[in-house]
């Protein structure tokens, strides 16, 4: 009796288990099955096929030789996004550090009222401001210039304080009243205590900084026009939403496809390698939030 | 009710009890947000006067050396051996001075006109140089407008710095008198030590105040005025005729409150449900995930880790793609005999806006799913062991014990998600473009609240885009009213929701 009632249980968790991966193998289908789609795509002659995966005689490398020519240069573009990405995450990890450490761990008068004044301003629709941030970057002089993209991307860097500061206030106050107790300063609790052992938030936030120009369209779009950049200052992702709009006259798919592969190549990459710290530090960020 | 009526209750009445404790809870929320006002109005009236009281004993009670701060900054630092203090705070008083004359009085002196004199160009025969065009440039509303926020941002904090100045004198003083001398070098040791503070927050706020809150008041007090394509370089202070146009409801504006009602009410339930159905996808795939004896567990993760490493606008250019009139997912569709060969899905309503929820699923349940994962590795593993032992059902696990831990823990989290949703603008405006528009069910939108392209799927960011930047009647003062009641709605929702928040009135106890 017994034997059977044990038999009878393995069994339903078996059924159980393999009903786990069906689910998850059909989960990971629909969420991989449109990338494998644009790699395809970006292999096809467009306009004489719309089947999923390109017939044999359809093969071509035509939309990657596209993205090199004089119309497109998507070199300069990628170079481009790569130098703001690359100064924006120095930057903006180092002013997001500084500002979540500031609102975690020190006290000090009008610290509630900032933090309500930042989640305030994050609710304003940010575009409207895009006129008068564009006013002011042509009162510096900056303003037919893609790099001054960095500046704008880094003076907001306050507004980012949130997963960062949840991750400082689950460190224990006990290690900051040790130092204190021992005769060192503030400054040496931040650089000799919390950053060590904040490697996993450190990572996490080069990390989102530096993928963040990647895909950001919006300002650049604006500053492309309102500027009159050259086609060799756009950044992929201006550069990239021009190839895919049908109105425009860079428009051409097959290129897009191309484009995009290109982009999403080394963000995975750097997704994959330092996966682990991502998770680490969106999980102990979001915990307290 | 006691806790031992609540306990005798059959299950049904419980969930009743619950919902209706729930609702309560928002309502007494709202009640005492506003509850709140009066009290807070006090504490304010009090936080203002004591300002006064300080100034009115470093007067005095001051020795000339304090009273001088009163009209040169750091006026007693400089004799008490605090001359790097002295210096920072002379330093500002000069360069607000030198603004004030330069920038400052200038453009204040035509906020109230916002600027009168439109500019002049003229051809001018000379016969030296032949004909040459003689151009004057005229006032700039915006820019004067700019330039008067700025100037009364630096007198906020001139009067600040100057209370600072007076009240570091007197408690200067007040040392000297007990015998605690000052030196130079302690304005460095405070640097790092007590107001440590001001040396990490200087740079991150003067870049937030510079790029973020001087383009948010801007727009404010745009929303007073008629800057508009119309009125490009001189506009005028107009009172509250925006709102009024707003909600006139009536000639050729008659149909604007009808539309903004809907897109209002669509934004919240998109807002809503977009929130919540990631939110529940995602922590049941991070379930099935970490489920014991499921193996490759991180492979899962990484499949789905791969959609957040693509940038979001090149998979929705990709799923917008798919699903156009020629795309390959409504060829099937036709092939199949699901849909006519003219399909769009976005023709529509409901089924665009049941599109646009399972693209944003797509979209973002991958996120859910990595922070449900990390947050469900957390809970104590023996909050499991005794129910396993009292004999639960893996449901009633989830139920009793994972559910609540979670929404605990993530409810600041799921908070941010809500306000990010109402202004999501990628998914709308890279997908449906907010198809189908108004105009196919016959309501016609004036060009100046963005005509003919506003749609269904619109939210009200959308919208407000479209008023702002598109097309060729781009009316920004409206835009900015409509981005301001925006605001409000979400910050009012926001703030009850926050301060219910457990993990914000307790943050203390997390340290």
């Amino acid at each position: 009796m017994a034997e059977k009632h044990y038999a009878s249980k393995r069994l339903a968790e078996k059924s159980n288990r393999i009903l786990v991966y069906a689910i998850l193998i059909l989960v990971s289908v629909i969420w991989v099955l449109p990338f494998v789609y644009l790699i395809f795509q970006s292999f096809i002659n467009i306009p004489s096929s719309k089947s999923f995966f390109p017939e044999a005689g359809n093969w071509t490398g035509q939309n990657y030789a596209n993205l090199f020519n004089k119309d497109t240069p998507f070199f300069s573009w990628w170079i481009n996004t790569f130098i703001i990405a690359f100064f924006t995450a120095a930057l903006q990890t180092v002013l997001v550090l500084m500002t979540s450490y500031a609102l975690s761990r020190l006290r000090f008068s009008g610290r509630q009222a900032l933090m309500k004044l930042i989640l305030i301003l994050g609710m304003f629709p940010g575009f409207l401001g895009m006129l008068v941030i564009y006013y002011i970057l042509k009162l510096l002089g900056l303003n037919t210039s893609v790099f001054s993209l960095i500046l704008v991307y880094v003076a907001s860097s306050a507004m980012s304080y949130y997963i960062a500061k949840g991750f400082f206030d689950t460190i224990p106050k006990s290690l900051d009243e040790a130092v204190l107790i021992d005769g060192g300063s503030k400054n040496t609790v931040f650089w000799q205590i919390i950053l060590p052992l904040s490697k996993p938030i450190i990572i996490y936030t080069i990390l989102v900084s530096f993928t963040g120009p990647w895909g950001d369209f919006m300002f650049g779009s604006y500053i492309r026009v309102a500027g009159g950049l050259q086609a060799s200052q756009y950044t992929v992702a201006v550069g990239l939403q021009l190839l895919a709009n049908e109105g425009h006259g860079l428009h051409d798919y097959g290129t897009f496809c191309a484009g995009a592969v290109l982009v999403s190549i080394p963000i995975t990459a750097l997704f994959f390698w330092l996966q682990r710290y991502y998770v680490e530090g969106i999980a102990g960020g979001a915990v307290k939030g | 009710m006691t806790k031992i009526q609540y306990l005798s209750l059959s299950k049904g009445e419980r969930f009743l009890v619950n919902t209706g404790d729930f609702f309560k809870g928002i309502g007494t929320g709202f009640v005492n947000f506003f509850k709140g006002i009066p009290l807070a109005l006090l504490k304010l009236w009090h936080k203002i006067c004591a300002p006064f009281r300080t100034l009115k004993n470093a007067w005095v009670g001051g020795t000339w050396f304090t009273r001088g701060n009163f009209l040169i900054f750091g006026f007693s630092q400089f004799f008490h051996k605090e001359i790097f203090r002295g210096i920072l705070y002379l330093l500002y008083e000069a360069v607000f001075i030198w603004f004030l004359i330069v920038i400052g009085v200038p453009n204040l002196a035509k906020l109230g006109t916002l600027g009168t004199f439109a500019g002049t160009s003229e051809f001018i025969s000379d016969p030296s140089r032949g004909t040459t065009l003689s151009f004057v440039s005229g006032d700039n509303s915006f820019q004067i407008l700019l330039y008067s926020i700025v100037t009364f941002l630096f007198i906020i904090i001139f009067i600040a710095l100057w209370y600072f100045s007076i009240r570091d004198a007197k408690s200067l003083q007040d040392n000297i008198a007990v015998g605690r001398l000052s030196k130079n070098s302690q304005f460095f040791t405070d640097l790092t030590n007590k107001n440590y503070h001001t040396l990490l927050l200087a740079v991150p706020l003067v870049g937030l105040f510079a790029f973020t809150v001087i383009p948010v008041v801007f727009m404010i007090i745009t929303g007073f005025t008629n800057y508009s394509n119309a009125h490009a370089d001189l506009f005028d202070w107009v009172g509250f005729d925006n709102y009024g146009i707003l909600f006139s409801g009536s000639g050729e504006n008659s149909a604007v409150v009808t539309v903004f009602l809907r897109v209002l009410a669509w934004t919240l339930l998109w807002a809503l449900i977009a929130t919540f159905t990631n939110y529940f996808l995602g922590m049941v795939i991070a379930l099935l995930i970490n489920k014991k004896g499921i193996k490759l567990k991180k492979l899962w993760r990484t499949i789905l880790i791969l959609t957040i490493a693509v940038p979001q606008f090149v998979s929705l250019l990709l799923i917008n793609r798919m699903l156009s009139n020629n795309g390959i997912l409504t060829d099937l569709f036709v092939k199949w005999g699901w849909v006519k060969p003219s399909f769009s899905p976005f023709d529509n309503v409901l089924l665009a806006r049941i599109l646009i929820i399972v693209v944003n699923m797509w979209v973002g349940v991958p996120y859910t799913m990595l922070i449900c994962s990390g947050i469900l590795m957390n809970i104590p593993e023996d909050l499991y062991e005794s129910a396993r032992i009292d004999g639960a059902s893996s449901f009633k696990m989830y139920t009793a014990i994972t559910l609540p831990y979670m929404l605990f823990i993530t409810f600041p989290y799921l908070l941010s998600q809500f306000v990010g949703n109402i202004n999501n603008f990628n998914i709308i405006y890279l997908l449906s473009q907010g198809a189908p528009t108004f105009k196919s069910s016959g309501i016609i939108i004036p060009s100046s609240f963005g005509g003919n392209t506003v749609g269904e799927t619109d939210l009200l960011i959308t919208w407000i885009y479209k008023m702002s930047m598109i097309g060729d009647d781009k009316n920004y003062a409206l835009a900015c009213v409509l981005g301001l009641l925006v605001f409000i709605v979400i910050a009012i929702l926001s703030l009850v929701f926050y301060g219910r928040s457990n993990s914000v009135k307790n943050e203390e106890d997390f340290q």
